[in-house]
């Protein structure tokens, strides 16, 4: 049974994805409760996996028996292990914190609601664990149409437009994708990750290799939102449902981030990126572009939400240019800042869609007051603003000082000037709204007219709060103990891969 | 005359995908009615199909069928008398995808219309600048 983990963690909720759907026929209260059980075991097997993929080393898990390079093998290495760890918590607390306004908003639609979730999962934890470049284009597909359809299901009148413009976007992404391993199984006959990686050394010269590995790149960065790629991002994000939003904006964008990763070190190898492909130096400043222009972007927005996603697209620019900047440190900070941004964004999210209920929209005026009448949950968005500004003793103050390092290291100090510069830009963003929410009061007496009730809103209810709170806790923790992530998890893998 | 053979005519099936999928780029990005736009997005990537089923072919390359005399056991089987069938069965699913791909994107066209009457994007965005 423990041997069979990697092919449970993915077949478990893609079962339970089909069985919800043919509940939310008969039995409409018991979708909730399976989608939670779909989600419980995935996250119950990915810790068991991490635990024993941190004692037992690397895991190969062969699917139907059939050895690699002809069958498809699923990869578990200590990186891989920790962010299916972070896709199914994040996973598994956002059900349960939305689950209250999935009930309700989605209330006769909630079978294809939670099994479009479960799929989502689905797609994303079988890229992150497979060692087949085919089968990772399917799940990234998985991922991405269940993703297209979750964002559909927000804002009647702006949801599907933003969500066709992903379908645009996201389908040249993929097929660019599709395109670049064509040629590499052109040139080398293999589909496996680990067996490519064999194959490819003598072919590094040729110049297909160099269009394959272009193109995959290309497609994943349209996936993952880098900065000139980015445009479908603010708008799918804004108008998605904010259940939705708070699962796919801290996972999608990070998951194909650690894809990048995963091609550049175990497809390709750091040499054949960093040594004959001379771009490095190019894509580090593409990133610092993506960072100052997301930042900026995000100094535009009167709303918080769609402000947020331009936040996104900055971190996305801090992963991809820690990833270029080409050394064992800026390479541990893009890892350690893909598990960090899952969190904090899911956190920044989750809070923003708690603080929504007592709101009457999205934008920074709205919250005037709001920590008089909600302080926990915007205590948590605090929390959640405080890491990705950067502060200290929260997770996006490590992964940041990691990247520094690098860029010391690798000479990049066009990055750091603009990480600085950016996290600079992100307090003004952030101190905007706490000032709002802290000091200023709404100025209207027409709440009086209304009675006393709409004047004290209660703060969020206990089954979003608690969840919240522990994210937010969560951030800290991982920021305290980021030193024993890499030096256990992160530092290993990278160092095996990289100088 | 040299360039000629050795880079567009030997190599025709490369040449024809880049044709398709520029084609269907153009139409992505020109075209102004969304179901147009949605049949670029198909032609991309019946574009990409083509490519891989083109590379499977070989030089009298048949079926990948292999036949198997009755109580004749095991034979040797010489590959390069067979069609590479593996490209072909990747398509297989990524034709599965891109079907589910144009279902998803039709039915958002259908929602859309439904709201806005129209399917023309440049209509569509003055109706949302004025709702």
């Amino acid at each position: 049974m423990t041997g069979n983990y990697p092919a449970l963690l993915v077949t478990v909720p893609l079962l339970a994805a089909f069985v919800i759907y043919g509940c939310s026929w008969l039995h409409k209260r018991s979708c909730l409760f399976m989608a939670l059980l779909g989600l419980t075991i995935p996250f119950a097997i990915s810790v068991a996996l991490l635990k024993k993929v941190l004692i037992n080393g690397h895991i190969s898990y062969h699917l139907g028996g059939w050895d690699p390079p002809w069958g498809i093998a699923y990869e578990l290495d200590p990186i891989n292990a920790i962010v299916l760890v972070a896709v199914t918590t994040v996973a598994l607390v956002n059900l349960i914190a939305t689950s209250k306004e999935i009930e309700t908003r989605f209330s006769d639609r909630r079978g294809a609601f939670y099994a479009l979730y479960l799929l989502f999962v689905v797609g994303l934890l079988g890229i992150v664990a497979t060692g087949d470049l085919f089968n990772l284009y399917v799940l990234l597909e998985i991922a991405s149409i269940t993703g297209y359809s979750l964002i559909a299901m927000g804002d009647p009148a702006r949801a599907p437009l933003s969500s066709l413009n992903y379908v645009f976007m996201g389908t040249i992404g993929a097929c660019f994708y599709l395109l670049g391993v064509g040629y590499i199984y052109i040139m080398t006959g293999s589909l496996n990750m680990a067996d490519v990686h064999v194959l490819l050394p003598p072919l590094y010269h040729s110049s297909a290799i160099v269009v394959a590995f272009i193109f995959c790149l290309v497609g994943v960065m349209i996936k993952m939102g880098f900065f000139p790629l980015h445009s479908w991002l603010p708008n799918a994000y804004t108008y998605a449902p904010s259940p939705a939003t708070s699962l796919i904006a801290p996972l999608m964008t990070k998951v194909m981030a650690y894809v990048m990763i995963r091609l550049m070190i175990s497809v390709f190898s750091p040499k054949f990126v960093f040594s004959s492909i001379a771009a490095s130096n190019a894509v580090v400043w593409l990133a610092c572009l993506a960072i100052v222009m997301g930042a900026l972007m995000a100094l535009a927005q009167r709303d918080v939400r769609r402000m947020l996603t331009y936040i996104i697209v900055s971190e996305i620019g801090y992963i991809v240019g820690g990833a270029w900047i080409g050394n064992a440190t800026a390479m541990s900070g893009a890892v350690l800042h893909i598990i960090n941004d899952v969190l904090m964004t899911f956190c920044v999210f989750l809070s923003l869609g708690a603080i929504a209920r007592s709101t009457k929209g999205y934008q920074i005026e709205n919250f005037s007051g709001l920590f008089k009448k909600i302080p926990v949950t915007m205590a948590t968005f605090v929390v959640s603003g405080l890491s990705i500004i950067g502060i200290p003793p929260t997770c996006g103050f490590f992964s940041k000082w990691y990247l520094i390092l690098g860029a010391i290291e690798g000479g990049h100090y066009g990055f750091i000037v603009v990480l600085l510069l950016s996290s600079l830009i992100n307090i003004i963003l952030f101190f905007r709204i706490f000032e709002e929410a802290f000091f200023v009061y709404p100025k209207t007496n027409a709440v009086h007219t209304e009675g006393e009730a709409s004047i004290a809103i209660a703060e969020t209810p206990f089954v979003t709060l608690i969840p919240l709170v522990l994210t937010a806790i969560l951030l800290i923790f991982t920021g305290i103990y980021s030193g024993s992530l890499i030096a256990l998890i992160i530092k290993p893998v990278v160092s095996a891969g990289l100088l | 005359m040299d360039f000629l053979l050795t880079h567009l005519v030997a190599k025709y099936n490369f040449w024809l995908y880049i044709i398709l999928m520029m084609i269907g780029l153009y139409a992505m990005i020109a075209k102004n009615n969304l179901i147009k736009k949605l049949v670029g997005m198909n032609i991309f990537q019946t574009a990409i199909i083509l490519f891989y089923v083109s590379i499977g072919s070989k030089r009298g390359g048949t079926i990948p069928i292999v036949e198997h005399i009755a109580g004749g056991g095991e034979h040797a089987i010489n590959p390069t008398r067979y069609v590479n069938p593996l490209p072909h069965v990747l398509m297989l699913t990524a034709i599965v995808v891109s079907v589910s791909t144009f279902g998803v994107a039709l039915a958002l066209a259908i929602k859309i219309y439904q709201r806005y009457k129209t399917l023309e994007e440049d209509e569509l965005l003055t109706r949302i600048r004025e709702s």
